[in-house]
């Protein structure tokens, strides 16, 4: 038993009064991560919140470990400051859509493509709510928001797709609320060696109440979610009857059972599979939209790059002190 | 070859100002620092410059493809690179109609002949042959036909192409040098032999070359004498040449060892300031980590990052990007943590002249952020003393816990000169705030030091003091989130005051020459050498005339307005519109500044600096 596991949700609380409006799927994210840090095997003291700006962005603040509420966009970068100076910290980014994919989208690009091994939290509710509503890279075209009354202009980012494009290694998409699913997601990040990437599906329930609704909804969300599991067939639906294969370069749905097709005629999930085609796909669908992790690929961490590349220099070095290399080279004595 | 006696009695001169110029690949460069470490480690004090163009390679034989390097050397203290040439070696006639004007008259051009074709002229926009034209009557002028000697020279050599036989010219130019400065070929032979160590017959085309132009200006009637500067009276010790941004970064790598902290660098590449992160991601083995991050504010915000984590954490940048960066110092100020933003100031505005030198960031540094958010600004004077400055640096933000901006500029980041090598325990201490134990329950983030006001530095990683930071106003204990009125205007002033107790930790200014009199002549900076010896020049004339320079600029030290009072009148020097100037007469409104300044993108020359003076004294 690793001291770890000892943890509650309660050891991860702060003094601080939460001040989310009622009813935002923040609470669940929070709640969430409460409850699965007691299951990960990270010493509180070790554990670092870095954020943003946003409604998100207020995270750090309630949870009882270290953490840095950062300035607009730029968690990633101060967040990889942090895993640099310590590789042992266990280390999350939250972020929201704005945050992260307009005045921040280069730091969210760059730190999936480093793939150092920290974490984001990617709260995306497709709109801007600590600045009272306005439309955000993620919000559809025609949405009306308070800077575009008569309906968006502007077409929105996948954030998965932008992720897999800066090469993310891991990406994974949640609904807001379903928080057992949502804990054991984030267990998993923390375990993946690398930079996992979570959207978090996240209710907005003063500026965009609703936007995930047909998704999210209970009462639709088994026929409208596939939640991916790895080396699983890729099978959904209230009746576990709908399954997805592969017709030509798209992704079909089918019903298991009619016209002879069977289990063994589904794809079955890859998610370690380095070439992101199928990830891709599976991040564009619609129907049905794709949650769990739908990408986990191992590859080295930049700061195991690093660490090799410094043992190996160290190794070779004739410097062990400053002083060596001050008086290494041309110097020369005046008497 | 025949040999001929070499004068037995060169010459001697108390300091010579040399500037090799030639196309940007013609290595003018690295002719200039071989002249330069030969000199010094005979025993001369040297300071130089380099100047080259921002286009890595212009076309050839263009008049802004000409690459520069000027040497200053002296048996006398040399606090600059020189002004008015007394040897200007040519390599085209682009680089002769770009330099001819800083030679003295009557004073020496050295040039090859070779590249003074009708096409390198009608680049150089030359009408005429100046060789033939008569332009340069006023100048002793010694015409080498440089490249086909070389080739010459190199003729035997079997299996060496056609691009490097040209390109070895600039060593014939040097051996020329060498000879008429009563100077060892030694050090640059064994210079090549090493370089060269897997190419040995570049290694010995070089050197050939080198020996070749040697011995043709012994041979060469048209040279008449040789000169030599005598060693100069420095102090005893081991000396290098190291240039600003070397010493800037070695500063930090000092600061670290001896704070036993591991050293972040983030940054981003931007001209001047590119070599101190050239210069750090060589030293892994120190522990340091340097982090070529995305941008300007990546840079600057994984500093941050690391900071909060335990590291020294720098960035550096040059002014372009220390405005991209404005917002995050304001947040590592309100956070209170240690971060020293190194600013090698260029040509600005905008991207301005961005391999110019320039002071012009001042106000930058200590305005260029929203909100209350005072920091430490400090600024280095010499190429050699940017190494004591970072290191200043360090031991203030560390011991402070708030930011502090380091300007250089870019005149003494690329000039170079002697640095009497220090080792690391004769260094100053630095102790920092990190906590390292105790009570949690009796811990508070913002408690302070009550001397300092500095707060303590707890690290994640430390258990029981968990604790959360943001760029909201904080409660001036907890550092929870508070908009309290009260607590706001506590928290901004004791920010300032943090800032202003610095005064505390650094020593008074002193003053140069006379400690009162007729005129006090200010700087700050990169300006020093050329304001000391125009000072020095004018006290040696008999003039009542005191240098003070600063490097502390946020705080003052204490006894500045005691040293201005003790002057008559103070002229305040810059390399800007005034931004020193306006600052001391907001501090000291009852003290009269009267200004000079130049914006050219060029330091201060000696000349125009007594003229001025001497008119003031008047």
């Amino acid at each position: 038993m690793t001291e770890a596991t000892k943890y509650t949700f309660k050891d991860f609380a702060s003094d601080q009064e939460v001040r989310w409006c009622p009813g935002c799927d923040d609470y669940v994210i929070l709640r969430s991560m409460q409850k699965a840090l007691p299951e990960m095997d990270v010493k509180k003291e070790e554990v670092v919140f870095i954020s943003g700006i946003g409604c998100s962005s207020r995270f750090p603040y309630y949870m009882d470990t270290y953490g840095m509420h950062g300035i607009h966009g730029r968690a990633p970068a101060i967040a990889s400051g942090v895993k640099l100076a310590n590789p042992d910290l266990s280390v999350w980014v939250i972020t929201g859509d704005g945050d992260s994919l307009a005045i921040g989208g280069n730091h969210f690009i760059h730190v999936l493509r480093r793939n150092l091994n920290l974490n984001v939290i990617l709260f995306n509710n497709e709109i801007y709510g600590l600045t009272k509503g306005q439309f955000s890279p993620t919000s559809l075209i025609g949405q009306k928001t308070k800077t575009s009354p008569y309906g968006n202009t502007q077409p929105p980012f996948s954030p998965g797709e932008l992720a897999l494009g800066a090469q993310a290694r891991f990406f994974a998409r949640i609904g807001g609320n379903t928080p057992k699913e949502m804990t054991q997601l984030f267990i998993e990040a923390e375990k993946f060696q690398g930079t996992s990437l979570i959207e978090v599906l996240q209710n907005c329930v003063i500026f965009n109440d609703g936007c995930f609704t047909k998704y999210t909804d209970k009462a639709v969300r088994a026929d409208k979610q596939i939640h991916l599991e790895h080396n699983k067939p890729m099978i959904f639906g209230k009746d576990r009857d709908k399954g997805l294969v592969l017709n030509g370069l798209k992704l079909d749905v089918v019903t298991l059972g009619k016209n002879g097709v069977t289990e063994s005629d589904l794809l079955v999930h890859d998610a370690k599979e380095p070439d992101p085609t199928l990830h891709s796909m599976l991040v564009r669908l619609e129907y049905p939209l794709a949650t769990g992790i739908i990408r986990a690929v191992d590859e080295l961490t930049f700061e195991a790059r690093e660490e090799a590349l410094t043992k190996e220099v160290s190794a070779n070095s004739k410097f062990n002190k400053v002083d060596d290399l001050f008086f290494s080279g041309e110097t020369y004595e005046v008497k | 070859m025949t040999t001929t006696i070499k004068n037995p009695q060169p010459e001697i001169l108390e300091n010579v100002v040399i500037r090799f110029v030639g196309d940007s690949g013609d290595g003018m460069q690295l002719t200039g620092m071989q002249f330069t470490d030969t000199s010094a480690m005979f025993g001369n004090d040297v300071a130089t410059f380099p100047n080259y163009p921002s286009e890595i390679r212009a076309p050839q034989g263009s008049l802004y493809g000409v690459s520069g390097f000027q040497v200053h050397i002296g048996s006398v203290e040399i606090s600059t690179p020189g002004e008015d040439l007394d040897l200007l070696v040519c390599m085209n006639p682009a680089a002769l109609k770009t330099n001819l004007s800083a030679l003295k008259a009557g004073h020496t051009i050295i040039i090859d002949t070779d590249s003074f074709t009708k096409k390198n002229l009608e680049k150089a926009l030359y009408a005429s042959n100046p060789l033939e034209d008569g332009s340069l009557n006023n100048y002793r002028v010694i015409e080498v036909a440089m490249t086909s000697l070389t080739k010459e020279s190199l003729k035997e050599l079997q299996g060496l192409d056609n691009k490097s036989v040209t390109r070895s010219k600039n060593m014939f130019a040097l051996g020329m040098v060498y000879w008429m400065y009563d100077r060892d070929m030694n050090h640059t032979l064994d210079f090549f032999a090493k370089k060269f160590s897997k190419k040995p017959i570049i290694a010995e085309a070089n050197s050939k070359v080198l020996k070749t132009g040697y011995f043709f200006a012994e041979t060469l009637e048209l040279i008449p004498n040789s000169f030599t500067i005598s060693p100069s009276k420095m102090p005893k010790g081991t000396y290098r040449i190291i240039n600003g941004n070397q010493a800037t970064a070695w500063g930090f790598l000092a600061a670290a060892e001896k704070s036993g902290l591991e050293l972040f660098l983030g940054s981003y590449p931007i001209t001047p300031a590119s070599d101190i992160l050239h210069e750090l991601v060589k030293h892994k083995h120190f522990g340091v980590k340097a982090f070529q991050a995305e941008d300007e504010i990546a840079g600057v915000t994984s500093a941050i990052g690391a900071s909060f984590a335990g590291d020294f954490a720098i960035t550096t940048t040059s002014g372009p990007g220390l405005a991209l960066k404005g917002e995050a110092i304001g947040l590592a100020m309100i956070l209170e943590l240690p971060l020293v933003i190194v600013n090698v100031q260029r040509g600005g505005p905008s991207t301005g002249l961005p391999t110019k030198t320039e002071q012009s960031d001042l106000f930058q540094a200590m305005y260029g952020r929203n909100g209350e958010s005072p920091l430490i600004v400090i600024a280095a004077s010499t190429p050699a003393d940017c190494f004591d400055w970072a290191y200043e640096a360090a031991r203030l933000t560390l011991e402070h816990m708030t930011p502090v901006l380091l300007l250089t500029d870019g005149y003494i980041a690329n000039g170079s000169e002697p640095w009497k090598i220090k080792t690391i325990k004769d260094m100053p201490s630095i102790t920092h705030k990190q906590v390292k134990g105790g009570n949690p329950e009796k811990w508070n983030v913002y408690d302070r030091d009550a001397v300092t006001l500095a707060r303590e530095w707890a690290i994640p990683g430390t258990k029981g003091f968990e604790h959360r930071v943001g760029g909201l106003e904080k409660d001036k204990t907890t550092g929870n989130v508070s908009y309290v009125p009260e607590n706001h205007e506590y928290m901004t002033n004791i920010r300032a005051e943090k800032v202003e107790r610095v005064q505390n930790s650094i020593p008074d200014l002193t003053t140069d020459f006379n400690e009162k009199g007729d005129l006090l002549v200010v700087g700050w900076g990169g300006t020093f050498g050329s304001l000391h010896s125009a000072t020095k020049q004018l006290s040696d004339e008999g003039y009542k005339i005191g240098h003070v320079h600063f490097n502390y600029i946020n705080p003052f030290p204490k006894n500045s307005e005691e040293i201005f009072s003790k002057f008559k009148k103070i002229v305040v020097c810059e390399l800007n519109n005034g931004q020193l100037s306006s600052i001391l007469r907001g501090k000291f409104p009852d003290i009269e500044f009267s200004q000079y300044n130049k914006i050219q993108g060029l330091p201060f020359g000696a000349s125009e600096l007594t003229q001025k003076f001497k008119t003031l004294i008047k």
